[in-house]
């Protein structure tokens, strides 16, 4: 293949993947744009077999096959196996922090072709190719122990509040001044060593940009960490003159920057408020407001009477639905009341689950007709004419707390406001806060009746007790 | 490549990428962004090229480990989000019974 021809082939990749972004921004067109993604990344990968790119000082490159030819296959089969079988096999409820991990890698991988091209130039590279070097490093390192340290919290490794320690922001600022100030001196003394110390002080800061955010801001996080990778491989197309990958990485970069606000704009939260709220935020009185307080517990029975004489019912699932496994359960219940004459829908909340559209991924993943799912802005005007509001092991997302108290780390997120039901009955395991650790006032409220139990446990009896009615 | 021809081609493509995700239903955020994130996977080209180049072990050792990441990356990226858009495919049957039971 001569080098025109290669560099058209990486066009066409660069064609497919603005196809596939294009597609993946519509519901009907999602999945094809996907594979014409796959589809571009494997046919752009395939190219690099048949044509050598030449090395520093090189007018053409050598002969194919490509040097350490069987070393190379051998990587990407080993790549393969632990891939496929992680993507296919995960379990939809821990699929957010999959991709977290996948992006993280994707972030690595990116800092150590820099790496290996930057030894590899030695004192050849230019000046404009070192600042490209360091930034890839830089950016590559923080995506990387950033998404490992986001992984961990929603795999629940972890803590999922945000982590703030005395002086934290002073250590930060630190960490950020070291990395501007070895980038510099690995542009002016060109060395392994400052290259090497920058890639570490990276992963650190890294580690400590993440820590203070709070587990329900890590998707906006993963989005932001995604645009950064993005633009590290954009930046390493740079040095390896590779027009593909400047294509390819700004194209994920500018959407994904565009993503993260939409994200953030869905969620009702800055991106400034998500990344440094931890420190602006006045120590939160969590737990001192309510320890004894009496709550309305009642059986199963209890609320198959209430369901079976509601008009209108909304479902407001949660991740917890998902972590019982219990989506195929409320179909069954939603069902059987729709059969009854009751109105039924559900109320999705953007970030119900543990990312935005999550929820929607894992109910229809149990045939829950789309047309059921109410959006948040289609059913909050609703919830004055419901009789009752059902929430499974959701909690953040109707906290009317998010309203009314200022400075609580979810305040402006908008929710359901289930608060306006006529009747609200909450399926939970524990009185636990949620993700975002923020006790829930309408936990206590008077027209609130909890069913304690594993959900799906309990939409089981809620099932049966209302069949026998 | 000179400098001119890469900015050109890096200020458009930003523009293209602001384009065509303008506008995205808060459903499809998830597999929007899983989707992106497997292109990025095309680094795998780079960690090719530059295992092509290395010359001693180390080079070598590293430029493995970044195929490997980056294949993961890519690979692993396009099938997790295709699974999630699998669950997307239209139920007409479905909404035409629900309608026709309303009627």
């Amino acid at each position: 293949m001569n080098s025109t021809l290669y560099s058209l082939v990486g066009l066409a990749a660069g064609v497919a993947f603005i196809l596939a972004l294009k597609g993946l921004s519509h519901p009907k067109t999602a999945r094809r744009g996907n594979l014409i993604g796959a589809f571009g990344a494997t046919v752009a990968t395939l190219s690099v077999f048949l044509y050598v790119t030449p090395s520093k000082g090189e007018e053409v490159g050598h002969s194919l096959p490509l040097h350490n030819f069987w070393w190379i296959i051998g990587a990407i089969l080993l790549g393969l196996i632990i891939g496929v079988p992680a993507a296919r096999k995960v379990e939809m409820t821990q699929m957010p922090q999959l991709v977290a991990l996948f992006n993280g890698v994707g972030g690595g991988a990116a800092a150590l072709v820099a790496i290996v091209e930057y030894l590899n130039l030695g004192d050849t590279a230019t000046t404009a190719e070192v600042i490209f070097t360091v930034f890839t490093v830089v950016v590559g390192c923080v995506s990387f122990s950033g998404s490992i340290i986001t992984f961990m919290k929603l795999q629940e490794l972890m803590t999922t509040r945000p982590v703030v320690f005395p002086g934290g922001r002073f250590v930060i600022a630190g960490t950020l001044v070291a990395v501007l100030g070895v980038s510099v001196w690995v542009v002016v003394a060109l060395g392994t060593t400052p290259l090497l110390v920058l890639a570490l002080l990276s992963l650190l800061f890294g580690v400590l940009f993440v820590l203070p955010v709070g587990g329900a801001d890590v998707p906006i996080v993963i989005s932001l960490l995604n645009a950064f990778t993005g633009l590290t491989v954009a930046a390493s197309g740079y040095v390896l003159s590779s027009t593909l990958l400047i294509i390819a990485g700004t194209l994920v970069g500018a959407s994904g920057t565009i993503l993260t606000r939409l994200m953030a704009e869905a969620m009702g939260r800055s991106l400034f408020g998500t990344l440094f709220g931890a420190f602006t935020a006045k120590p939160q009185a969590v737990s001192d407001s309510a320890e004894e307080r009496p709550v309305r517990s009642g059986s199963a029975d209890d609320v198959a009477i209430l369901l079976n004489y509601a008009r209108r019912v909304v479902i407001v699932p949660g991740f917890g639905l998902a972590v019982a496994q219990a989506q195929h359960t409320v179909r069954e219940l939603a069902d059987l009341m729709i059969s009854k004459g009751i109105d039924v829908a559900y109320g999705i909340h953007p970030v119900a689950g543990r990312m935005p559209g999550h929820m929607n991924v894992l109910l229809a993943e149990a045939n829950v007709p789309y047309d059921q799912l109410a959006e948040m802005d289609e059913v909050n005007p609703t919830f004055g004419q419901t009789d009752v509001a059902i929430v499974i092991g959701a909690n953040d997302v109707v906290n009317p707390a998010a309203q009314t108290t200022p400075g609580c780390p979810i305040y402006g997120m908008p929710i359901l406001e289930v608060n306006h039901a006529a009747n609200i009955i909450f399926l939970k395991r524990s009185m636990r806060p949620g993700f975002a650790g923020i006790e829930n006032e309408l936990l206590y409220d008077p027209k609130t009746m909890l069913l304690f139990g594993d959900a799906k446990a309990s939409l089981t009896k809620v099932v049966s007790a209302l069949k026998a009615l | 490549m000179d400098a001119i021809a890469i900015i050109s081609i890096f200020v458009l493509a930003v523009f293209v990428g602001f384009e065509v995700v303008s506008k995205v239903s808060s459903t499809l955020h998830t597999p929007l962004m899983s989707g992106a994130n497997a292109i990025h996977g095309v680094i795998l080209v780079g960690a090719i090229i530059v295992a092509d180049h290395s010359e001693n072990n180390l080079e070598l050792g590293l430029s493995l480990a970044a195929i490997v990441l980056a294949t993961i990356n890519m690979v692993g990226g396009f099938v997790v989000t295709d699974r999630m858009l699998e669950m997307f495919k239209t139920k007409k049957t479905d909404a035409n019974q629900k309608n026709g039971g309303a009627e």
